[in-house]
């Protein structure tokens, strides 16, 4: 768009071409775009009350979905049916593959799913060793990934390691160490680059700032923010904590026990809660 | 954008708040609200405290629901209405087409005060450089010194933090410009900088939707004043 600004600045008359080029670019991305993820009717229940159930949203891509509430009101639960790690009760959960096109995640094979947490998504956990290997070194953390989708070039491997420890801030100097020897931003900094090593279209993220200092917190928040607004990621994130919330969801989703009680736009279920659960949650909040 | 386009169409909002969590109490704010705004006009809302003007600028930015009504919000050549619209459709209106100054800041801390204002521009695609240029001038004509943008407003008094605020509200040149009370703090200087920019966002075809304490910025920028009450 910068180029076609530049080109013309010199020539009133093509003003006209430039205002009809803007229009072309909003109409097209306005054009129907398919949902990325579709849940629809999904029940996963362990007990009554203990679990998820009526589940039905659309995630499009770039957007990212907050979903809030207090422990034990079957977030965590609905997010691991989310993100093909377990099997729910009844109901779908479709997912717009690159490769594979529209699947149904339960109605497919295990290993398409296992491509796809390896290729098209990531997931961060809220503890970094869940999803680090500990023993090894950073680059081999953010190498394996890049070598279970086929890549087996050491030296391109090695390099982007460090391309995408640079991106989430780790001094490259860093890449022999083991991720023990990290801080706990660190690690989680450093579970972020494994993920998006791959190019992910989608993100699962699980209380990511959960263990964290507030000071480490804060640079974390910022870092997220800016890369799922470059790479134009889509993500689901957990998060009992509304200012994380409020930072990096475009719209929320807030729970209570097992039940989608609200639903809209972040600031709007923030600013303006209508549920009286989503009041509550709201109000309770300490002000600074 | 060409002159006398119809910009803003607000006909029959209502709007209640029920607290809950506090008896169920329940209040009334606007009552078959209605308002038009064209291209290049500023109309300021006037009205006692408490009276909605602030509730009826956030239903404009679709930051309240509204109970009844329909607002709809020229973006290129759609009229959107935002009470139904999808969320998603709202973040890319408000991204392009919708801004909104309040006299609070409210963004990541540690976060350098340059990069707080360049970043709405930057969302947009725009190069860099190009946003910083922009972000660095409208930081000087704000009178926030150069020694404060490499550091986090946090920390920054009252004036300086709305400053920042403006800044990045004006950063894009949105069409539709949404401003709760942007000059509440500000001494005279800094006032009438703000005046110019709204001036200048009129001239280039901004509707802007206002609520002004000072009697001298409504002056100088209020195309109409409407009572709150009345619409």
């Amino acid at each position: 768009m910068n180029k076609v600004i530049d080109a013309v600045q010199s020539d009133a008359g093509v003003q006209q071409a430039l205002e009809t080029a803007l229009q072309q670019e909003f109409k097209e991305e306005w054009k129907d775009i398919a949902p990325l993820l579709s849940v629809r009717e999904l029940n996963k229940f362990y007990a009554p009350g203990k679990g998820c159930g009526d589940i039905n949203f659309d995630l499009y891509p770039g957007e990212v979905l907050g979903i809030v509430g207090e422990s034990g009101s079957g977030k965590s639960t609905l997010l691991s049916c989310l993100s093909a790690r377990l099997t729910p009760d009844s109901g779908n959960v479709i997912y717009n593959s690159e490769r594979f096109g529209e699947m149904d995640l339960y109605a497919c094979e295990e290993s398409m799913r296992r491509v796809l947490m390896r290729s098209e998504w990531g997931i961060v956990h809220q503890h970094a060793r869940d999803g680090l290997r500990m023993n090894v070194s950073a680059g081999a953390n953010i190498g394996e990934r890049l070598m279970a989708v086929g890549e087996r070039h050491y030296g391109d491997i090695r390099a982007k390691a460090e391309e995408w420890l640079t991106a989430v801030e780790i001094d490259t100097g860093r890449i022999d160490d083991r991720p023990s020897q990290f801080s706990g931003g660190m690690q989680q900094r450093l579970q972020i680059a494994r993920n998006l090593v791959t190019h992910p279209k989608l993100i699962f993220m699980d209380e990511p700032t959960g263990g964290l200092d507030v000071s480490v917190q804060a640079k974390l928040l910022d870092l997220l923010r800016n890369l799922v607004s470059r790479l134009g990621l889509s993500v689901i994130i957990v998060t009992h904590d509304l200012a994380v919330a409020r930072l990096l969801a475009h719209r929320l989703m807030v729970m209570r026990r097992g039940q989608v009680v609200e639903t809209g736009l972040t600031d709007q279920v923030l600013d303006d809660p209508q549920h009286p659960y989503t009041q509550l949650l709201v109000s309770s909040i300490l002000q600074n | 954008m060409t002159a006398n386009q119809l910009m803003i169409d607000v006909s029959g909002v209502e709007k209640a708040f029920t607290l809950h969590n506090q008896g169920g109490a329940s209040f009334g704010v606007l009552d078959n609200a209605s308002l038009q705004v064209q291209a290049g006009e500023c109309v300021v809302l006037h009205g006692q405290s408490g009276a909605g003007k602030s509730t009826f600028l956030k239903a404009l930015y679709a930051n309240y629901s509204v109970d009844g009504g329909e607002i709809r919000l020229r973006d290129g050549e759609q009229m959107v209405e935002i009470t139904s619209a999808l969320p998603r459709r709202i973040i890319a209106l408000r991204r392009q087409t919708l801004g909104y100054v309040s006299q609070f800041l409210r963004v990541i801390p540690r976060v350098p005060t340059l990069e707080v204002v360049m970043q709405p521009l930057l969302d947009l695609g725009v190069d860099a450089a190009i946003c910083e240029a922009k972000a660095k001038d409208l930081l000087q004509r704000l009178n926030v010194p150069e020694r404060l943008w490499s550091l986090a407003p946090g920390t920054f008094s009252g004036g300086e933090q709305q400053r920042v605020n403006i800044a990045r509200g004006f950063i894009v040149d949105y069409p539709i410009l949404l401003l709760d009370e942007p000059t509440a703090s500000l001494d005279a200087t800094n006032r009438r900088v703000v005046v110019e920019l709204i001036r200048e966002a009129k001239a280039r075809g901004a509707a802007v939707v206002g609520i002004f304490h000072d009697e001298d910025v409504r002056e100088a920028v209020a195309d109409r004043l409407v009572d709150i009450k009345a619409i």
